[in-house]
C-alpha cells in the first residue's frame, strides 16, 4: 500500500479476565496493538487463544476488564446507546457461524432494511429501499427476489455468509472485523467469500481484521499479522516477514500445522493435553 | 409459526390433553345455555339428596294412569324392602325371641312376615340388643307393615265447605304414569350437596371460575417471572445481584406458607376470587423467573443478538425481537404449568378455609371444603367431593399432558 498509513484502531494494555478467584480466567492478556487504514489485518491463533474475546472488545460487545482502544486517533467512547450506534456505524462484523447469525424469527428482508434504516434514517421510500437491497445482493452474487420473504435458515450456510457480507455492503462501515467468516463452510464457498471480501475492501475502502486459525489463509490475504498464543500477542509484523521467517517456536508449529497436498503431514510438533 | 404449530398437533400427547381440556371448557361455557338454574340455589331441603331422577308425586297422581299387569311387580315391591339382609335380621330376632330355627324359612316371605306379625313387639327389649338396634327393628317393622296387601291406595282431599275428607281417587298397585306425562320430573346427576344445591350445576360453575383463578395466577405469575427473568437475565450486573437477591428470598420461604399468611390477613371479607388468584400469581412467580433467567444467560451471548445490537437496535427492541422469541415456547410451557398449579393452590387454599369468601361463587377447593365440613366423606356421600376431586384431576393432568407434548416438540432429545 502505497498510501499514507494512518492509525485508525488501536489497543492499548487490552485485558479481559472472565470470572475470579479459582475460575479466574484471562482470556486476553495486556494485548497491545495498532492496525493502519486500509489495511488488512490477521489475528491468527489455535482455539481458546482469545480472538474472539479480542474481537468483541474491539467491536464494543464486550467490555474490556483493563487497557483502552483508540479508534482513530482519538479515546473510544460507547459510553451511552447513541453513541454506540454512531460507533457501530463505522465498525461492523461478520461472525463465524452463519447458521446462528440470524435471528430465526427474521425475515431476510428485515436484516437488509435493519442496516439501511442505520446508515440513512428513515427517509428512503420503499422503491428506493429495495432498489438498495436489490443493488446489494447482486454484488455478493444473490437473487434479491429469491430471497425476499424468505427465512434465513432457508439458505445454504455460503449464502448466508454472502447475505452477511451484503449487510456490510449496505453499511460500508470503515472497518470490518470478521470473525472466522470461512471457518464453517466448505472449500469452495470460501474462496467466493474470501474474493467477495477483497472485492468489497476495494469497492469502499474498508480497513479488515481477519481472525483466523488458519495461518495460510492470513498469508494468503494480509499484509500484517498479529499471532496470539494464550492472551498474548506473541509476534506481529508484516505477513510475510512473519510467516517465511518466524521467529517464534509457536508461529513455527502454527505453519507446519497447515496440511499441504505433496507433503507427509508434519504431525511431530502436536502436542497433547 | 404454521410449521411449529403443525408439529404441536401432531404430538399424541398434546391432543390428548388439549381434548380433555377443551371438553372441560366446552362444558363450563355451554351447560349455563342449557340448564340455566343460578348454580348455588338451594333446591333441596335437606342435605346429600343421592344422584338420580326425582319424579313428582303430587303430579304423577294427577297423571293419567295405564294399567299394567306385570307379573313380578308385587314381587319387586316386596325385595325393594325385604332385601336378603333384613330377611336374615328378622329370623335372627326371631331366633332370639324362642322361634325355633328349622321353623324359619327366609326364602318364603309370607310365612316369614306372618312369623314376624305374630311375634314382634316393639315393646320388647331382646337382652343384649342395643338401643340403636332396637329402633332399626321398629323402622323396619314399620315398613313392611302392610307389605303383602293388594288393595289400592285412596287419594282424599279436604273438602274446604264441610271440612271432611272426600275420597277422590283409588290407586292400584298396578296403574303407572307415562314419565313424560309427569310434569316435575328434575334429573340430579350428581345429587344435591350439604346445602340442598345441585352439584352438577355448581361443579360446572365451580369448574369456571376455578380455570379463571388459574389463568390470572398463572398470568400474573408468568408476568412477573417473565420480566425479572429478562432483565436480570439480559442487563446482568447489580440489576441481576438484586433481582436474584429478591428471587432467593422468595425461593427460601414456601410460597405456600407465604399464601396462607398473605389470604389469611386480608381477611375473609375482601378475599374474591380474583383477589385469591392474584394472591396466587404474586407468591408463585419465582421458579419461572429462575428459569427464564438461565436461558436468557446462555442467549445473550448468541451472535444473532450480537448482530442485532451491531444493527443499533435498543436493549428493549432486542430483549423482544431477539430473546422472547426463542424462549417463547419455554415460556407458554411455564404458563401452562401455572395455571395447573395455581388451581391446585386455590383448592388447597379453601380446604384450608383459606379460599374466596363463600358467598359469590363456587371454587372446586370451596366445594371440597364444604363436602369436608359437613363430613361427605365420613357419610359416604361421594357425590359431594368425589366429581370434584376428578375435574381438579382431569383439569391438571390434561394440563400437564399438553406440557409434556409441547416439551417434546420443542425440545426433540426428549422424544422417546
Amino acid at each position: 500500500m502505497a498510501e499514507e498509513k494512518k492509525p485508525c484502531l488501536c489497543g492499548s494494555g487490552l485485558t479481559k479476565i472472565y470470572g475470579t478467584g479459582v475460575q479466574k480466567n484471562v482470556a486476553v492478556d495486556h494485548v497491545d496493538f495498532d492496525c493502519c487504514q486500509n489495511e488488512v489485518i490477521s489475528i491468527v491463533g489455535e482455539s481458546g487463544s482469545g480472538k474472539t474475546t479480542l474481537a468483541k472488545m474491539l467491536l464494543g460487545l464486550t467490555k474490556p476488564t483493563e487497557g483502552e482502544i483508540y479508534f482513530q486517533g482519538k479515546k473510544r467512547d460507547i459510553s451511552n446507546m447513541k453513541k454506540k450506534k454512531e460507533y457501530w456505524k463505522r465498525i461492523q462484523a461478520i461472525f463465524q457461524d452463519p447458521y446462528s447469525s440470524f435471528n430465526t424469527f427474521n425475515k431476510i428482508d428485515a436484516v437488509l432494511l435493519d442496516c439501511i434504516a442505520m446508515r440513512n434514517g428513515k427517509k428512503y421510500t420503499r422503491a428506493k429501499k429495495i432498489e438498495i437491497m436489490e443493488e446489494a445482493c447482486c454484488f455478493v452474487n444473490l437473487e434479491f427476489d429469491e430471497l425476499t420473504n424468505k427465512y434465513p435458515f432457508e439458505l445454504s450456510g455460503g449464502q448466508m455468509q454472502r447475505l452477511m457480507i451484503a449487510r456490510v455492503f449496505i453499511l460500508k462501515p470503515e472497518i470490518l472485523i470478521a470473525d472466522e467468516p470461512t471457518s464453517m463452510i466448505d472449500a469452495c464457498s470460501r474462496a467466493t467469500i474470501l474474493e467477495m471480501l477483497m472485492k468489497l475492501r476495494k469497492e469502499i475502502g474498508m480497513t479488515i481484521i481477519f481472525i483466523t486459525h488458519d495461518i495460510g489463509l492470513a498469508y494468503y490475504i494480509s499484509d500484517t499479522v498479529f499471532i496470539m498464543e494464550r492472551g498474548k500477542i506473541v509476534e506481529s509484523g508484516p505477513a510475510e516477514q512473519v510467516i517465511l521467517h518466524p521467529k517464534e517456536e509457536y508461529t513455527r508449529r502454527l505453519i507446519s500445522d497447515v496440511p499441504k497436498i505433496h507433503e507427509e503431514w508434519d504431525l511431530s510438533s502436536v502436542k497433547y493435553g | 409459526m404454521k410449521t411449529a404449530l403443525q408439529q404441536v398437533f401432531h404430538s399424541r400427547k398434546f391432543v390428548t390433553g388439549f381434548a380433555i381440556f377443551m371438553a372441560i371448557l366446552l362444558t363450563v361455557f355451554l351447560y349455563p345455555l342449557i340448564i340455566q338454574d343460578e348454580p348455588l340455589a338451594i333446591l333441596g331441603q335437606g342435605n346429600f339428596f343421592p344422584p338420580g331422577i326425582y319424579v313428582n308425586i303430587y303430579d304423577s297422581i294427577h297423571s293419567k294412569s295405564y294399567v299394567l299387569n306385570l307379573k313380578d311387580a308385587a314381587s319387586k315391591r316386596i325385595g325393594k324392602i325385604l332385601t336378603d339382609q333384613s330377611r336374615q335380621d328378622i329370623k335372627e330376632w326371631l331366633v332370639s325371641y324362642g322361634v325355633p330355627e328349622d321353623q324359619i324359612d327366609i326364602n318364603d316371605t309370607e310365612s316369614l312376615l306372618s312369623q314376624w306379625e305374630e311375634n314382634y313387639d316393639s315393646s320388647i327389649s331382646l337382652p343384649g340388643m342395643t338401643f340403636a338396634k332396637q329402633r332399626y327393628f321398629q323402622r323396619l317393622d314399620e315398613s313392611v307393615n302392610g307389605l303383602l296387601s293388594s288393595e289400592g291406595v285412596v287419594i282424599s282431599e279436604v273438602n274446604q265447605e264441610t271440612g271432611n275428607l272426600d275420597q277422590t281417587n283409588t290407586i292400584d298397585q298396578s296403574e303407572y304414569v307415562h314419565i313424560n306425562e309427569v310434569a316435575n320430573v328434575r334429573i340430579l346427576p350428581l345429587g344435591t350437596d350439604n346445602f340442598g344445591r345441585d352439584v352438577l350445576t355448581e361443579l360446572v360453575k365451580a369448574t369456571g371460575v376455578s380455570l379463571k383463578i388459574g389463568l390470572i395466577a398463572g398470568v400474573v405469575a408468568t408476568l412477573i417471572g417473565l420480566t425479572l427473568g429478562l432483565l436480570s437475565g439480559y442487563v446482568g450486573g447489580l440489576v441481576d445481584d438484586i433481582i436474584m437477591f429478591v428471587t432467593n428470598l422468595f425461593t427460601v420461604i414456601p410460597s405456600f406458607v407465604l399464601l396462607i399468611l398473605i389470604s389469611f390477613s386480608i381477611g375473609q371479607d375482601n378475599r374474591g376470587a380474583t383477589t385469591i388468584a392474584v394472591v396466587i400469581g404474586l407468591t408463585s412467580w419465582v421458579w419461572t423467573a429462575r428459569a427464564v433467567r438461565s436461558q436468557v444467560i446462555s442467549l445473550r451471548n448468541r451472535d444473532h443478538v450480537n448482530l442485532s445490537k451491531l444493527s443499533g437496535h435498543s436493549t428493549a427492541h432486542i430483549i423482544l425481537n431477539d430473546i422472547l422469541p426463542y424462549i417463547a415456547s419455554y415460556v407458554v410451557m411455564a404458563l401452562i404449568l401455572q395455571v395447573s398449579s395455581a388451581i391446585l393452590s386455590e383448592a388447597s387454599l379453601s380446604i384450608l378455609g383459606l379460599g374466596p369468601r363463600t358467598t359469590e361463587v363456587p371454587t372446586l377447593g370451596l366445594m371440597m371444603n364444604w363436602a369436608m365440613i359437613y363430613q361427605a366423606h365420613i357419610l359416604g356421600k361421594w357425590w359431594a367431593y368425589f366429581p370434584v376431586i376428578v375435574v381438579i384431576a382431569l383439569i391438571t393432568f390434561s394440563m400437564n399432558l399438553m406440557n409434556t407434548g409441547l416439551d417434546q416438540v420443542f425440545n426433540p432429545t426428549l422424544r422417546d
